[in-house]
C-alpha cells in the first residue's frame, strides 16, 4: 500500500530559482528510503512538501488524503518531520513538554500527552532528560528528543532530514538501531551512504530539483561515486 | 545570559515557586500600585517594602545579591528622568524616583524568578490578557535564546580570528538576519508538529487554600505600608 503518492511535482522559490522540476516519488508502507543528491539539488525542499510546510504544482497524497489545505493537521499528523538542525525543533521549556507539544496540538488531553511524552523519551533511550532545558542536552540527546518529539505524535511516515549530522559514531549507531526497530516508513535524507544502507534497500538520486535515479543504494552510490573515498597519501601533508 | 539563569530560578522549588502564578500576579499588582502610589516625603515606607522583598527573596531560596545586580539594570533609564527632577529642584522625588523604579523592577523579577514562563502566560491569559499579546511573550521569550546564542556563536567565530565581536551595525545586521533565518526555521518546526497559533496548556492550574492566603496576606502587607508609612 502506498503511503506517498507524489506526481509532477514542481517548486520555484519566491527569488526565481526552481528548486524542484516535476518529481515523481512514491512510497510503500514500511518501507525506507534514502534521497542523495548534492547540496542543493531539491531535496530538503522536497520533503518540505510531504508535511505541507512548502506547496508547489502538482499533486501530493499522503495515505490516500490529498495534501490541500482542509487535510493539512491530518497530514501533519501522519508525516513527522525531524529537521537537519534539532536546536530549530526543540523550543518548549523542558524536554518532556516538548516531546508533548505535537501530542498536545494534535488534542490529547495534558497527562496523556505527557504520559506519552515520557514513554517515548524512553524509547529513544534519553528517560531522564524529562525536566531538563533543551539547550542542556548534547549534541545526540537533543537529536534523540527531536525524533522523541515527532515519534510522540505516532506518525505513519517518518523523514529525517540530514539525521547523522554532528552526531559521533556511537550516537550514530544508536540512532541507526532506533530507527531499524521503528516499524513507520521513512525517509532518510544523508549523504551518507553507509548510514543509508544499514536502514534502506533503495535510494533515490536527486539532480538539479528532479529525480536523476533510482534504486539499491550501493548501486546508486556506486553510479554516482556518492561514497566518500579516502584521500591519496601523497596528498596528505 | 540573563534570561537563561532567570529561568534556571523559575524552576526551583521554594515555597513562593509552589504558589499558583495568578496569586503571584495579583500580589504583584498590590505592591506596584502601593510602591507607584507612595508620596515621596514617606520616604520611611521605601525601606519597608525593600524588606517585605528581602523576605520573599529568603522565602525563594534566591542568590540576593545576583538578584538585586538584574535589578538594577533598570536604573539608567529611571535615572535620566531622576536628574531632571533633580536640576529642576526636586531632590526628594528624584530620589523616590529611583526607589520605586528600582523596588518595582526587583519585584518584576521576583515573580518571573519564581514562575515559569509557561505558568506566568498562565496566569494572564485567564487575567484575560489578548492572546496576541501572550504569543508575542512567548515568542519574544524563545527568540531571546535564538539571538543571543547567534551573538555567542559570532562572538567566538570573531574571536577564533584574533578579532574581537563589537556591536558594530554591520555585525548587528548579520546577527538579526542569521537570527531571522533561525527563528524561521523554529516556526517551521512548530507547524510540522500542528501548531495553530495556540501554544498548549500542560495540567490545569489549581488555586489552593494556601494559595488564597498567600495572596490575602501578600497583598496586604504594602498596602498595610502604604497607608501607615
Amino acid at each position: 500500500m502506498k503511503v506517498i503518492d507524489v506526481r509532477g511535482l514542481r517548486y520555484r522559490y519566491p527569488d526565481g530559482t526552481l528548486a524542484l522540476d516535476g518529481v515523481d516519488f512514491d512510497l510503500e508502507a514500511g518501507e525506507c528510503v534514502a534521497l542523495f543528491g548534492a547540496n542543493g539539488s531539491g531535496k530538503t525542499t522536497f520533503v518540505l512538501h510531504l508535511n505541507g510546510l512548502l506547496s508547489g504544482e502538482g499533486s501530493i497524497e499522503i495515505c490516500g488524503m490529498p495534501l490541500k489545505r482542509e487535510t493539512l493537521p491530518h497530514i501533519r499528523a501522519r508525516v513527522g518531520l525531524v529537521f537537519q538542525d534539532s536546536e530549530e525543533q526543540l523550543f518548549m521549556p523542558t524536554v518532556l513538554e516538548d516531546v508533548a507539544f505535537g501530542p498536545r496540538n494534535l488534542g490529547v488531553p495534558a497527562p496523556e500527552a505527557l504520559a506519552r511524552a515520557a514513554k517515548t523519551l524512553e524509547q529513544v533511550g534519553i528517560p531522564a532528560s524529562h525536566q531538563k532545558a533543551p539547550y542542556h542536552l548534547s549534541s545526540g540527546e537533543k537529536r534523540r528528543a527531536a525524533i522523541a518529539g515527532v515519534l510522540a505524535m505516532r506518525p505513519e511516515i517518518l523523514v529525517l532530514d540530514e539525521p547523522t549530522t554532528s552526531l559521533d559514531p556511537p550516537g550514530r549507531r544508536d540512532l541507526i538501531r532506533l530507527l531499524a526497530a521503528l516499524p513507520q516508513a521513512k525517509i532518510l535524507v544523508t549523504h551518507d551512504v553507509d548510514f543509508a544502507s544499514s536502514l534502506a534497500a533503495r535510494a533515490v538520486f536527486f539532480e538539479r530539483g528532479r529525480i536523476a535515479a533510482q534504486g539499491a543504494v550501493e548501486e546508486i552510490a556506486r553510479r554516482f561515486n556518492w561514497r566518500s573515498q579516502p584521500v591519496e597519501s601523497r596528498d596528505r601533508r | 545570559m540573563h534570561h537563561v539563569v532567570v529561568e534556571r530560578w523559575s524552576r526551583g522549588a521554594s515555597p513562593l515557586h509552589a504558589r499558583d502564578a495568578r496569586a503571584k500576579l495579583l500580589v504583584l499588582l498590590a505592591f506596584l500600585i502601593a510602591v507607584s502610589t507612595t508620596r515621596p516625603q514617606s520616604q520611611g515606607a521605601f525601606p519597608a517594602y525593600a524588606a517585605l522583598l528581602a523576605v520573599a527573596i529568603i522565602a525563594a531560596r534566591l542568590p540576593a545579591a545576583a538578584l538585586v545586580r538584574r535589578a538594577m539594570l533598570v536604573l539608567p533609564f529611571s535615572a535620566t528622568f531622576a536628574l531632571i527632577t533633580w536640576l529642576g529642584g526636586d531632590p526628594l522625588r528624584a530620589l523616590a524616583l529611583g526607589e520605586k523604579s528600582f523596588l518595582s523592577g526587583l519585584a518584576a523579577l521576583l515573580l518571573i524568578a519564581t514562575t515559569p514562563l509557561p505558568d506566568l502566560l498562565r496566569g494572564l491569559e485567564s487575567f484575560a490578557v489578548p492572546r496576541p499579546l501572550i504569543l508575542v511573550i512567548q515568542f519574544i521569550y524563545r527568540y531571546l535564546f535564538v539571538i543571543s546564542e547567534q551573538a555567542q556563536h559570532m562572538r567566538l567565530a570573531a574571536r577564533s580570528r584574533g578579532a574581537s565581536f563589537r556591536a558594530s551595525a554591520g555585525a548587528l545586521g548579520v546577527l538579526f538576519a542569521r537570527s531571522w533565518e533561525r527563528a524561521e526555521g523554529i516556526y517551521r518546526a512548530m507547524l510540522a508538529r500542528g501548531f495553530d497559533g495556540r501554544f498548549p496548556a500542560f495540567g490545569a492550574a489549581r488555586f489552593r487554600p494556601s494559595d488564597a492566603a498567600f495572596l490575602l496576606l501578600s497583598a496586604l502587607a504594602p498596602v498595610a505600608i502604604r497607608i501607615a508609612l
